[in-house]
């Protein structure tokens, strides 16, 4: 190994596997929690919505839009301010976090409200007319029902994520993007390059193992 | 008892509204099968969804047991609807939920306990047949045990009134008769009201107490099913009885079998509400010295008993023939001699 790999330091290399990991799976829990909540206010608030609204549907559309319409790259630098504020520095696994959910929150959310779209409008009507309150609606049938789909946007939006770490890793987020680019590009070490591809494809296979598995167990469709 | 007032709903568009139903008046009696019929924009979904405010009325009102649907708030609505319950064409049940589950959501709206639902989704369970598949998922079950379990839920919180919206139009034949037998079979157990739309003449002969008939809105005649089928006004009605009646009869007594009859005398009876048609040959036959032949016939069974008439064909020497004639003609069955020989 150390022969085809000369400048490979392994420990830092698991470290920066971990990293990647952490940030990544934060970060998803993040973009769920928000994603989730941007996905069915678009849902609810839209013109066949139980809680139809023009305005706040705008301005959630709007707020979605905007935030896909940036480029990951340039949203990290346009929230320097916010991430300063809040951690004292921009460097490290943690302050890139905000960034990352961010930049995937709005994309969940699409995905989110294209999924509660595919629920059938009946067995909401059937809800209805069987005196349930808004609030069950939304968690025992429009959340449950749309659960296979919510799974597998979520295995979209986490393999998304993996690449924007790589990005943050650049601007020294740290992680497997930060390793192959500080140690392995700008250092020409291009054997450090290839093993963090190697391992960053691996994560994202893995990933989608996963969200495969589940979305498969949970539809009884 | 359900009376509904001058019940209408107008759909806005943008560049015109329409008149979905139009100033209804009815009165739906406790523990009848009450049936609405009407082809397809005749607005009678509109209407059925109008009773449990799953269409906001645009005037008029509806009084479930003297309780005014239409001036409840929202939070009462939700009660009240607990109290009706309603099964779907497309059946409606939630895909990530069995059977029991499915049956036990409106249980879990009432607010029961586990051990409560548990309970009550057991008794469901066998009311509508579903033994041994209370595990299996809507998606594999069939059509018709799909309904069955569409009908266990709706019935889960002991409703007044059940509403079926167009319930087997999208079965196949023998499963629709099979969910039609269930229906007569919970009206008479638990004396539930029944109300239902369809655009299958069939459902309503089969089940139905009463009936309606929607066109354009609005109710352009209702009656007793015998009532209606016997003596349909309007020309939608006549169209829906043929659907199961075929061709009136004043075209079938021209037909040639009758022509080719060359002894005796061919009487047309006509059945309504009679349910003993079937000993009434016979015992013509015994009591009589006559010969009977049945030429041809058309008799429905309905919740009030059969309806149709019935060709024969009459021989004897001709004062048996008369004595006979008098006796069908002293029974509830109408006698018209149509051919001599």
């Amino acid at each position: 190994m150390t022969d085809l790999f000369p400048n490979v330091d392994w420990p830092d290399l698991v470290e920066a596997t971990g990293e990647t990991f952490y940030m990544t799976i934060v970060a998803l829990i993040g973009a769920l929690i928000l994603g989730l909540f941007l996905g069915l206010l678009l849902y609810l608030t839209s013109p066949s919505g139980l809680w139809k609204n023009k305005y706040v549907h705008f301005i959630i559309a709007t707020f979605v839009n905007v935030f896909r319409a940036i480029p990951f790259a340039i949203l990290i630098f346009l929230l320097f301010p916010v991430t300063n504020f809040l951690f004292g520095t921009f460097r490290g696994t943690t302050p890139a976090i905000p960034a990352l959910i961010v930049g995937t929150a709005p994309f969940y959310g699409r995905l989110v409200e294209i999924a509660l779209r595919e629920i059938d409008k009946g067995v909401v009507e059937a809800a209805q007319a069987m005196g349930a309150k808004t609030s069950t609606i939304i968690f025992k049938v429009l959340l449950k029902e749309s659960i296979p789909a919510l799974v597998s946007g979520l295995t979209v939006t986490s393999i998304a994520l993996v690449g924007y770490t790589a990005i943050a890793g650049m601007i020294g987020a740290g992680g497997l993007g930060d390793y192959a680019y500080f140690y392995g590009f700008t250092r020409r070490n291009f054997d450090i390059v290839l093993v963090c591809t190697v391992l960053i494809v691996i994560i994202v296979f893995i990933f989608q193992f996963i969200g495969d598995w589940i979305t498969k167990r949970l539809d009884k469709r | 008892m359900i009376k509904i007032d001058q019940l209408s709903k107008v759909f806005q568009t943008s560049n015109q509204s329409i008149q979905a139903v139009d100033q209804i008046d009815l009165q739906i009696n406790k523990g009848e099968i009450f049936g609405i019929i009407g082809y397809s924009g005749a607005g009678k979904s509109t209407f059925i969804r109008l009773i449990n405010r799953l269409e906001e009325p645009s005037a008029g009102s509806v009084l479930i047991d003297d309780q005014d649907i239409t001036a409840l708030s929202k939070r009462d609505l939700r009660l009240s609807r607990q109290e009706i319950g309603m099964i779907f064409q497309h059946f409606n049940l939630l895909w990530s939920r069995t059977v029991r589950e499915n049956i036990a959501f409106p249980l879990e709206i009432a607010g029961l306990s586990k051990a409560e639902r548990s309970e009550r989704v057991d008794q469901l369970i066998q009311l509508v047949g579903l033994t041994g598949r209370e595990d299996a998922y809507p998606a594999q079950l069939s059509g018709g045990q799909k309904q069955r379990v569409g009908i266990a839920r709706a019935l889960a919180n002991n409703p007044k009134v059940l509403l079926c919206d167009e319930a087997t139009s999208a079965l196949d034949p023998e499963t629709t008769d099979s969910i039609l037998s269930l229906l007569v079979d919970i009206n008479e157990k638990l004396g539930l009201t029944i109300i239902l739309i369809t655009h299958e003449m069939h459902v309503i002969q089969k089940i139905c107490h009463n009936v309606a008939v929607m066109e354009e809105g609005r109710i352009v005649e209702q009656g007793s099913v015998l009532d209606v089928f016997s003596h349909p006004k309007q020309p939608v009605t006549k169209k829906f009885v043929e659907q199961v009646m075929g061709k009136p009869d004043d075209e079938v007594a021209d037909d040639i079998f009758i022509q080719q009859v060359n002894s005796g005398k061919v009487l047309k009876l006509q059945f309504v509400g009679e349910s003993t048609n079937q000993a009434f040959i016979s015992q013509v036959a015994k009591k009589y010295d006559v010969e009977l032949n049945i030429l041809q016939g058309n008799i429905k069974q309905t919740q009030a008993g059969a309806y149709g008439s019935l060709y024969i064909q009459v021989t004897g020497t001709d004062e048996v023939v008369s004595q006979a004639i008098a006796y069908m003609d002293s029974t509830s069955i109408e006698v018209e001699v149509v051919a001599n020989d």
